[in-house]
């Protein structure tokens, strides 16, 4: 099962024949993805890695069709292109540009309400269901089809989980990050819906940081769903001082409620394992399955 | 980015958001100059540093003295506060104990008084909307406001499609008990703002306090504008507001590099690709018992270049005394990586012991590189193992 994707998601990549789309494209192609084509406008008509090139996100759809859209467009004309796949309404949308202007995403959201499409992202390594499609700029290598549904709010840290979980021997259902900018399309909330929902989902890792209120938001829904699927957590930050933006843009200790001390305590009073350790990702959430 | 008070105050005139008339200045006679200028009977001379709390804030050399705003009744009274202030430096609670050094100075008209409101303007990302924040206890840290007196607090987010509306301004200007009359300028004042923070791409805008007159205008007295850095592009004239003399000077260089580097307070520096996986790496020697010197992501290319001027920055902290670096390529090949760190340990002549930590493709190949390199450098298994072999490296040679 897993959610968001799987072998059939028909997947195309807006900013396709750049750099960035092409590499990550020729990755996900030999991963298995299924990929049908891409979009850059004014080469349309062209063929690329095999696949045709359209002009416009709605003429990709009506010809190729499209359940998802992977945009590796730079950070001036990312908003537009989002907004480009929200209107051929592509029932998936995921950015991995870092960058946008904050609000230009202000924007995004606003348009997101009410649409057809699901973002993922900005600034997120992509999703990932192990074995049958991967959206995104994550090695595909270190997945492992399996149980675990991820969540996070950063790349390389993500990746981290996932070799944990892949080394337990637990592997992933779907991995899903979620971006460290502090306006994006998906939150904690949407993705923990949808993996309690998901049958093939046993135990989550929900992996955030400093600022903002989305692990919060995401524990007091866990609470409310009452699940009994375990879920994992860390926050990261808990040594960064007040004030200061820690690389991702949303990734600041502004005010006493988005601390990684409170979102820990948080997280623990709804009954999640935080663990105070990034390396002890993989053995809490096996210590969790078992009990 | 953040700018100084004389700066937000003159750009969000020329949105016609009513400031006080004043100027600029770098020395005593200027500010003397700017204060005769203006004429008034009255006038106030204002430390222009980035950091709040300039008024309850003390020069370190005058623990007793004034703080970092000064009235004057006379222009040599300007003078005197200016040379109290010039080249001093000012310790508030945002500056931390070192504080930072005066170098700039607005001198600015005195007004009249009458009430001192609290208005901001910000990306709320609990609702990804922007949101105009107002209370009537001015002056005031609105952190400790916000603490102790919530219900003093009102927020009127603002719908990006239709824009900041005349009723939300009469809402927020009505429950800060303003007249009808001065609703209306508040009102005109709230529109200037928002067009002058959509337009500008800001991250926020703060005036604290707005007061309002003994005649009834309603005047920003302060202003503080930070801007989204990822929005400056499309703001050159802007940009060129940006003071180096505010910022880290390590900090500065490593942005040439495009890396983001915030120096810290331990004792081992260092060095990971991704952004939550450099807190995370952070947090974890804390864990093992000591403190990091620093957060640095040095993105995804780690190529020799950019390692190397990551090492170098590094280094320049005096107080470190071992390094971990910390990738997980995924992708990217670990030998060039491993090829990368030691060109670049060689280059800068690394004295302090190094533990890498390296996940990918390639990972036997870029730890064989490494060992074999002839410097002392410690290969790590994983993230644990690496917090724990640097922390011991650096307790060990101390």
């Amino acid at each position: 099962m897993a959610v968001l994707v799987d072998k059939n998601t028909k997947v195309i990549c807006q900013g396709f024949t750049g750099a960035q789309g092409t590499f990550h494209s020729e990755q996900a192609i030999a991963y298995g993805t299924r990929m049908v084509g891409g979009v850059t406008p004014g080469k349309g008509g062209t063929t690329h890695l095999d696949l045709p090139v359209f002009d416009t996100v709605a003429d990709a759809v009506a010809k190729v069709g499209a359940d998802a859209s992977v945009i590796y467009v730079p950070a001036p004309y990312a908003a537009d292109s989002i907004l480009e796949a929200l209107d051929a309404e592509v029932p998936l949308i995921v950015c991995i540009t870092e960058g946008i202007p904050v609000l230009d995403m202000v924007k995004v959201k606003r348009a997101l309400g009410g649409s057809r499409s699901r973002l993922i992202g900005p600034n997120c390594p992509g999703v990932i269901t192990p074995e049958e499609c991967k959206i995104g700029i994550m090695p595909g290598h270190i997945h492992k089809r399996g149980k675990i549904g991820i969540i996070s709010r950063s790349g390389t840290l993500t990746y981290e989980a996932v070799a944990q979980t892949t080394a337990v021997g637990l592997g992933q259902t779907t991995c899903i990050g979620i971006g460290g900018d502090p306006v994006n399309g998906t939150n904690f909330v949407e993705c923990l819906e949808m993996l309690i929902a998901d049958p093939e989902t046993q135990g989550i890792v929900m992996i955030g940081e400093i600022g903002g209120d989305a692990e919060v938001k995401g524990a007091e829904f866990i609470k409310a769903s009452k699940t009994r699927k375990p879920v994992v957590g860390f926050i990261a930050g808990r040594t960064a001082p007040p004030g200061r933006r820690m690389g991702h843009a949303g990734a600041v200790i502004s005010g006493g409620h988005d601390t990684a001390e409170f979102k820990v305590d948080f997280m623990r009073s709804v009954g999640i394992k935080v663990a105070d350790s990034p390396a002890a990702l993989g053995e809490e959430m096996l210590a969790a399955m078992k009990g | 980015m953040n700018i100084h008070e004389y700066q937000a105050k003159a750009l969000l005139a020329k949105y016609a958001v009513p400031v006080l008339k004043g100027g600029v200045a770098y020395t005593k006679d200027e500010a003397m100059d700017v204060a005769r200028k203006l004429g008034g009977p009255i006038s106030v001379v204002k430390a222009q540093i980035h950091a709040g709390g300039r008024g309850k804030g003390r020069f370190k050399d005058d623990p007793n003295g004034k703080g970092g705003v000064r009235v004057a009744r006379s222009i040599e009274e300007v003078g005197q506060h200016a040379a109290a202030m010039l080249g001093h430096d000012l310790v508030t609670k945002q500056t931390g104990p070192a504080g930072r050094t005066v170098k700039r100075l607005y001198v600015e008209d005195g007004c009249d008084i009458k009430r001192e409101l609290y208005l901001s303007m910000l990306v709320d990302r609990s609702i990804g909307r922007i949101a105009i924040i107002a209370s009537t206890e001015g002056g005031m840290d609105i952190e400790t406001v916000a603490r102790e007196r919530p219900e003093k607090i009102v927020e009127q987010p603002i719908d990006p499609v239709t824009g900041f509306q005349a009723f939300q301004g009469r809402k927020i200007g009505f429950a800060l008990g303003l007249t009808a009359k001065q609703v209306g300028s508040f009102v005109t004042l709230l529109g200037s703002l928002y067009k002058a923070f959509t337009e500008l791409d800001a991250s926020l805008i703060e005036v604290n306090p707005l007061v309002v007159t003994g005649v009834g205008e309603v005047i920003a007295l302060d202003a503080k504008m930070t801007f989204d850095d990822n929005g400056l592009f499309r703001h050159k004239d802007v940009e060129e507001l940006r003071d180096i003399d505010e910022e880290d000077p390590a900090e500065t260089e490593a942005e040439r590099y495009a890396l983001n580097y915030v120096k810290l307070d331990g004792q081992i520096g260092c060095m990971v690709n991704g952004a939550g996986l450099a807190m995370a790496t952070m947090d974890i020697i804390k864990l093992y018992g000591a403190a990091p010197a620093n957060f640095l992501d040095v993105g995804g290319g780690a190529t020799k270049e950019r390692v190397t001027a990551a090492f170098k920055i590094i280094l320049k902290d005096p107080n470190v005394e071992g390094i971990l670096v910390n990738i997980f390529g995924g992708i990217m090949r670990c030998d060039v990586i491993a090829e990368g760190v030691v060109a670049a340990a060689r280059e800068v002549n690394l004295h302090v012991p190094l533990v890498v930590r390296l996940e990918g493709t390639n990972v036997e190949l870029g730890k064989k590189i490494l060992k074999e390199s002839g410097l002392k450098i410690t290969s790590a298994e994983n993230l644990a193992d690496a917090a724990e072999k640097i922390v011991k490296a650096v307790k060990e040679e101390g």
